[in-house]
């Protein structure tokens, strides 16, 4: 077995192990770990691989979220059959926002900018109309029975945030190895060269967000289904779109295990802090600490550290 | 159903907020168009400044307005340093660095503020907050216009600066040719700071104009950040008529919005605009041609 395949199996093992082990709340730390890492890689796939920064990457993760919602709540979906529908539309949402941005060349920070935009839209508009009940949000009706999508033990929905996270990490995998992987990398590196090289930029980059656009909104679904209970600034706030760049660009983004490594940091950093607000009185109100030290960490990977923290480990064979 | 009476108020209200858009648009285009880059932090480093104003008044009893060469010295002060410590190092490269540099400001900033100065809304009580003028149908809040006109006047003086002065001139030199104006002995790395320090400074008059009339929370910076870059795009980037023409046009929008579609719903029309100026005419109206 190579080294890289041991590491994996490893870290699968501890995962799985780890929550029979731990108190509930610690599961919980560590299902947080797994669903930000999952969102986190669907922008990764379009931001990191493809280069397609987004500031508005919430824009899918709401679409998932409220899809799935109003089907189980005003139609009376069952949530499992809910889940692929929201899925599709993420996807959906995504394929319109690349058609409509792509085709109108818009790159870089252009098209950060009106992906940000975009959410806002959505935001609003699940503020104003009727079917979304506006700013009072919705509350899906509690019945804790896995067919509900809901679990009374925390370790399912741990168990269930793995599975997501390692099928995020397969795509990928696939990604790094895969003739579309190749051809989003070259797009990243270098649009006209890629062009010029025959490859059609704008059908790979529609798919590329697309494909990002379904994961996210899969990863909505889910975050629904947790907590019962979205509203406009959950669902389409500026504040998940920030959470999904960060954990990929400082983890490193483009790389495969990038959105891991990064939402490992982010929660063990909020940890920390959120510990030593609890121990500490005079540190009562220390929970921002956590997004100044995150938001200082972004600004030192972009200018020293592309690869983000996975640059680090990829940097050892070279010197050993 | 339409009260012209009404909407004429509407107009008006949406030109006096228009007035200060225009400021703050100001500096995210001076930045853009003599730097090229794309100041995310703007949203964060105008809350910032209305914090300034906030503490000088509650530590100090400063009133706003007597604040403004204060505040806009010391938002120059602040620019001037971050872009030589910090923005001017990276400035070379993809355009998006610049953008997640900037990003990752206005997250530390935003954070600061929270854990700071908490996150209650921070409003400052003038005595003539409550005195309004009548102009046909519609009464206004005198600060308003206070702020309104001075608003406008150091825009002018802006202008003449940039017109005029040497610096505002070598400000130019650079925005339309680098290399030449390099080449010709203008110091274009101080050039950039000073340009970046003038657009903030742009925020710290705003900020004295807006608290007498606005409140700060931390995440203020949120609201004025897309509002800003839409002015800036619909104007053409880098253009300063059209981010004064913007600035209006976008006051009235929101202005209207707010009367015919409703609190919540209202706010759609800017960012609908900028998604529209973006996809079908994104030079802008005054814009050069990319």
């Amino acid at each position: 077995m190579s080294r890289p395949l041991l590491l994996c199996a490893l870290g699968l093992a501890a995962a799985i192990v780890y929550p029979l082990l731990v108190p509930n709340y610690l599961v919980n730390v560590g299902m947080l770990i797994f669903f930000t890492a999952f969102i986190g890689q669907s922008w990764n796939i379009a931001g990191g691989f493809a280069g397609q920064t987004s500031f508005g990457h919430v824009v899918f993760f709401g679409t998932g979220a409220y899809t799935s919602t109003i089907l189980q709540v005003t139609y009376g979906w069952n949530p499992w059959l809910a889940w692929p529908v929201a899925t599709a539309m993420g996807g959906v949402v995504g394929w319109m926002i690349a058609v409509l941005s792509f085709r109108a060349g818009l790159r870089g920070s252009y098209f950060a900018l009106i992906t940000l935009a975009f959410a806002e839209v959505f935001r609003i508009l699940a503020n104003s109309v009727s079917f979304t009940k506006g700013g009072l949000g919705m509350l899906i009706k509690a019945d804790q029975r896995p067919i509900n999508f809901q679990f009374k033990d925390p370790i399912w929905i741990y168990y269930l945030a793995l599975l997501l996270c390692i099928v995020s990490l397969l795509v990928a995998w696939h990604l790094t190895r895969s003739r579309f992987g190749a051809r989003l990398i070259a797009i990243r590196e270098n649009e006209d060269a890629a062009r010029a090289l025959g490859i059609d930029v704008f059908a790979e980059k529609v798919k590329v967000l697309t494909l990002s656009g379904a994961m996210c909104a899969a990863g909505g679904t889910f975050y629904a289904q947790k907590y019962l209970y979205i509203d406009p600034w959950i669902a389409f706030g500026v504040d998940k779109s920030v959470e999904m760049l960060l954990v990929s660009m400082v983890g490193g983004a483009g790389t495969i295990f990038g959105p891991l490594i990064g939402s490992f940091t982010l929660m063990g950093i909020n940890e920390v802090t959120r510990a030593l607000a609890s121990v500490v009185p005079a540190f009562k109100n220390v929970q921002p600490l956590s997004l100044v030290v995150y938001g200082i960490m972004l600004i030192l990977i972009v200018a020293r550290l592309p690869n983000g923290l996975m640059g680090l480990f990829a940097r050892k064979p070279r010197n050993a | 159903m339409l009260d012209p009476a009404f909407l004429f108020a509407g107009i008006l209200n949406g030109l006096l907020a228009g007035g200060i858009y225009v400021l703050v648009a100001v500096g995210l285009t001076l930045i853009y168009g003599v730097l090229h880059i794309i100041n995310f932090a703007h949203g964060s480093l105008l809350m910032l400044a209305m914090y300034a104003v906030f503490w000088l008044w509650r530590l100090l009893g400063v009133d706003p307005y007597a604040a403004l060469p204060v505040v806009i010295a010391g938002a120059f002060a602040f620019g001037f340093v971050l872009y030589r410590l910090l923005i001017g190092r990276y400035n070379h490269g993809r355009d998006e660095n610049i953008l997640l540099i900037t990003l990752g400001l206005s997250i530390v900033f935003d954070n600061a503020a929270l854990l700071f100065f908490g996150g209650d809304t921070q409003t400052i009580d003038v005595p003539y907050a409550g005195t309004f003028v009548e102009i046909g149908a519609a009464f206004l809040p005198l600060p308003k216009i206070i702020s309104f006109v001075a608003s406008l006047l150091i825009c002018a003086a802006l202008g003449l600066y940039m017109a005029w002065s040497d610096t505002g001139k070598a400000i130019r030199a650079v925005a339309k040719e680098r290399q030449g104006a390099r080449l010709v002995g203008i110091d274009v790395e101080n050039i950039f700071a000073i340009s970046y320090g003038i657009g903030i400074a742009c925020l710290g008059a705003a900020a004295c104009l807006l608290m007498p009339t606005y409140y700060v929370t931390p995440t203020s910076g949120h609201a004025f950040v897309l509002v800003a870059f839409t002015i800036v795009v619909l104007g053409g980037m880098g253009s300063f008529v059209g981010a004064a023409v913007g600035g209006f046009l976008i006051g009235i929008t929101e202005s209207l919005g707010g009367l015919f579609l409703g609190e919540q719903l209202g706010q759609i029309g800017i960012s609908l605009i900028f998604i529209l100026i973006l996809l079908f005419k994104p030079t802008g109206l005054f814009g050069s041609k990319a």
